[in-house]
C-alpha cells in the first residue's frame, strides 16, 4: 500500500486547520471522500441526472442501469445471495428503524428482544420504541471491563420467547469486534432473528453475509468513503417478504386504485419515492475504490496503526484506554487523569487534530465505566504513524496547559 | 461600579495582548481558576445548563438590585468561559444584562465557541443568564 499516493486521492487532507495540517482522526464518525467518489457525483449530475425505473428515455435508462449496477456491486462485496435482498436506505439508522417498525406487526406481548450494552443509541432507541408498542421485553447482553460482551450471559438470555437480537459487529465507542458469527448461531438455535449493525465494521473488515448467516444487516456509505445520506439494508428474502412496507409512495407499488393498492416485489417494496440516486451511484464508486486498494490490505495496515498508537498512548502519563478487547478495530477511546475529555478535544482541535469527545452516542457504555465521556481517535487507511506521533506531542502539550 | 460595556472593553484589551491561541487559552484557564464557585447546595440537577458536553451548574441571586452569579463546571476550559461571562454579567442590574450584546466574545477570539456544534453551551449559558435577568427583573419591579 502506497500511503502517500492514497493520500493524494483525498482533497480534504491538504487542508490547513488554524495553520496546521489537518489530522483527521474522526473516521468512526465519518470517513473522508476520495476524488473518484466526488467525481462520480459530479458525473451523475453533469451527464445522466434523471429519475430512475420509470422513464423510457435514454438518460433514465442510463441512470437506472448505473443505480442497479451498484446493487450488484453490494451483493458481490458483501456476499449476498440475491440482488433483491439489497434495499437502499438513507443509512444505518434508517435500516434499523425499517426492521424494528416492521416487527411491530409481528411481535406479541411477552416476546423478547436482545440488544447489547455496547450499542450505539440508534440500535437501542428504535427497539425501545418497538418494545413499548408491542409490550415485548428488551434484554441487554452485559459487557465486561475489557469491552467484550459476556457471551455466557448472552446464552442465558436466549430462550424460546426471544424473537430478535440486534447487535453491532463493532462497537463505535470502544472498537470491540463482537463475535457475531457465534451470536447469530446461538440465536438461530432459538429461532430468533438477528440484525447486525455493520456501520463500524464494513470499512475495516471484509463481511461475508452468507457465511455469517445474518438475517438482517445494515450499514452506511459515508463510513466507507462514500457520500452521506445513503446506505443499505440486507434482509433474507423470506423475512423481508413477511414485513409490511415501511413507507408508502411511488416506486413501491405494483397497482394503485382507491379501493386497494398492491405492493411491488422486493427490493422496490421498501424503496418508496425517488431515492438518493447520486448517492447510490457514488456508493458504488466508493466500493470500487476500497476494493482497488483491497480490504485485507486496509485491515492489516489499520491494525498496524492501532498497535502503534496504543503503544504510544500508553506511554502518556495518566492515560487510560477504555476498551482493550483482543479483537478490535482501529478505534481508541481514552481519558487522561483529571482532564475532561472536552478540554483535551478542544486543545487538540486548536492544533488541527480532529477527534471525537463525549459519549459517542453510547451512553450505556460510558455509564458502565462511570465516566462522562472519552476522547476517541479512530484511524483509517489514509492516516500515518507520523500523524500519530504528532497526536502524542499535541496531547502532551495539552496536558501541560490543562493541569 | 463598572458597566457591562466597560468590562467587555477591558476584556477585549486584555486578550489583545496575547499573540496566539495558546496564550489566550492559558489565560482563559487561569480565569477559570478564579471563578466565583457555586455553593455545593446549589450544585443540583436543576441548576445544570443543558446543551453542554461538560457539566455546567449556575446559580443566581439578587443582592438589592444587582444579580450575583456563581457557577462551576467539570471541564476547565468551560470554567474559563463561564468566568469571563460572570465577570461581565455578575453584579449588574437585570436591565443592563438584558440590554447587553455579546459581540465581545468574537473580539476576544472565542468565536468558535459560539458555533452550535461545539456543544459547550456558551450560547446556552448566555441564554440562561438572560433568563435569570428577566425573572429577577420582575421581582425588583
Amino acid at each position: 500500500m502506497d500511503i502517500e499516493k492514497i493520500r493524494k486521492d483525498f482533497p480534504i487532507l491538504t487542508r490547513k486547520i488554524k495553520g496546521n495540517d489537518l489530522i483527521y482522526f474522526d473516521n468512526a464518525a465519518t470517513s473522508q471522500t476520495p476524488i473518484q467518489v466526488i467525481n462520480k457525483i459530479s458525473e451523475y449530475y453533469s451527464k445522466y441526472n434523471s429519475n430512475i425505473h420509470r422513464g423510457v428515455h435514454f438518460l433514465s435508462q442510463e441512470a437506472t442501469s448505473e443505480y442497479e449496477l451498484v446493487r450488484e456491486k453490494i451483493k458481490n462485496h458483501f456476499n449476498i445471495a440475491k440482488k433483491k435482498e439489497v434495499i437502499f436506505t438513507s443509512g444505518t439508522t434508517h435500516g434499523i428503524n425499517l426492521i424494528a417498525s416492521g416487527y411491530s406487526n409481528i411481535l406479541q406481548k411477552g416476546d423478547e428482544i436482545i440488544v447489547s450494552n455496547l450499542e450505539h443509541h440508534s440500535n437501542i432507541v428504535p427497539l425501545q420504541m418497538l418494545a413499548e408498542k408491542t409490550s415485548s421485553i428488551l434484554k441487554v447482553i452485559p459487557m465486561n471491563l475489557s469491552g467484550d460482551l459476556d457471551l455466557k450471559a448472552y446464552k442465558k438470555l436466549l430462550n424460546n420467547k426471544t424473537k430478535l437480537v440486534f447487535v453491532n459487529h463493532v462497537s463505535n465507542s470502544l472498537g470491540t469486534i463482537n463475535p457475531i458469527k457465534e451470536i447469530i448461531k446461538e440465536a438461530h438455535i432459538h429461532d430468533a432473528k438477528v440484525l447486525i449493525d455493520g456501520a463500524q465494521s464494513a470499512p475495516h473488515i471484509k463481511t461475508d453475509l452468507i457465511d455469517l448467516n445474518a438475517d438482517f444487516y445494515v450499514t452506511s456509505a459515508h463510513k466507507l468513503c462514500g457520500p452521506t445520506g445513503i446506505g443499505f439494508l440486507y434482509g433474507k428474502e423470506v423475512l423481508l417478504n413477511e414485513l409490511p412496507p415501511y413507507q408508502g409512495g411511488g416506486e413501491m407499488i405494483s397497482e394503485v386504485t382507491f379501493e386497494k393498492t398492491s405492493y411491488a416485489d422486493l427490493p422496490h417494496k421498501f424503496e418508496a419515492g425517488t431515492p438518493n440516486i447520486s448517492g447510490v451511484i457514488a456508493f458504488g464508486a466508493a466500493l470500487d475504490y476500497l476494493n482497488g486498494i483491497g480490504l485485507k490490505e486496509i485491515e492489516n495496515y489499520e491494525n498496524e496503526l492501532l498497535k502503534y498508537a496504543t503503544k504510544k498512548l500508553k506511554e502518556v502519563n495518566g492515560l487510560r484506554i477504555f476498551g482493550e478487547a483482543k479483537n478490535k478495530i482501529s478505534v481508541i477511546s481514552f481519558n487522561i487523569e483529571s482532564i475532561h475529555p472536552y478540554d483535551l478535544g478542544s486543545i487538540l482541535d486548536k492544533m488541527g487534530i480532529a477527534v471525537r469527545t463525549g459519549q459517542h452516542c453510547a451512553q450505556p457504555v460510558m455509564d458502565f465505566y462511570q465516566i462522562p465521556g472519552t476522547v476517541r481517535v479512530s484511524f483509517s487507511f489514509y492516516n500515518t504513524k507520523k500523524e500519530i506521533d504528532f497526536l502524542i506531542l499535541a496531547i502532551n502539550k495539552a496536558i501541560k496547559m490543562l493541569s | 461600579m463598572n458597566s457591562i460595556s466597560k468590562i467587555q472593553k477591558e476584556l477585549v484589551e486584555e486578550f489583545s495582548f496575547f499573540e496566539d491561541w495558546m496564550q489566550r487559552y492559558e489565560h482563559m484557564i487561569d480565569l477559570g481558576k478564579s471563578l466565583p464557585l457555586i455553593k455545593e447546595k446549589y450544585k443540583t440537577d436543576d441548576n445544570i445548563i443543558k446543551g453542554c458536553q461538560s457539566k455546567v451548574w449556575m446559580h443566581a441571586e439578587l443582592e438589592e438590585t444587582k444579580l450575583i452569579f456563581t457557577a462551576d463546571s467539570d471541564a476547565i476550559i468551560t470554567k474559563g468561559i463561564i468566568a469571563i461571562l460572570i465577570r461581565v454579567f455578575s453584579k449588574q442590574h437585570p436591565d443592563e444584562i438584558l440590554n447587553a450584546d455579546t459581540k465581545f466574545i468574537d473580539q476576544i477570539g472565542l468565536k468558535e465557541h459560539l458555533s452550535p456544534t461545539r456543544a459547550n453551551g456558551l450560547v446556552s449559558m448566555i441564554k440562561q443568564i438572560k433568563m435569570y435577568a428577566l425573572a429577577y427583573k420582575t421581582q425588583i419591579n
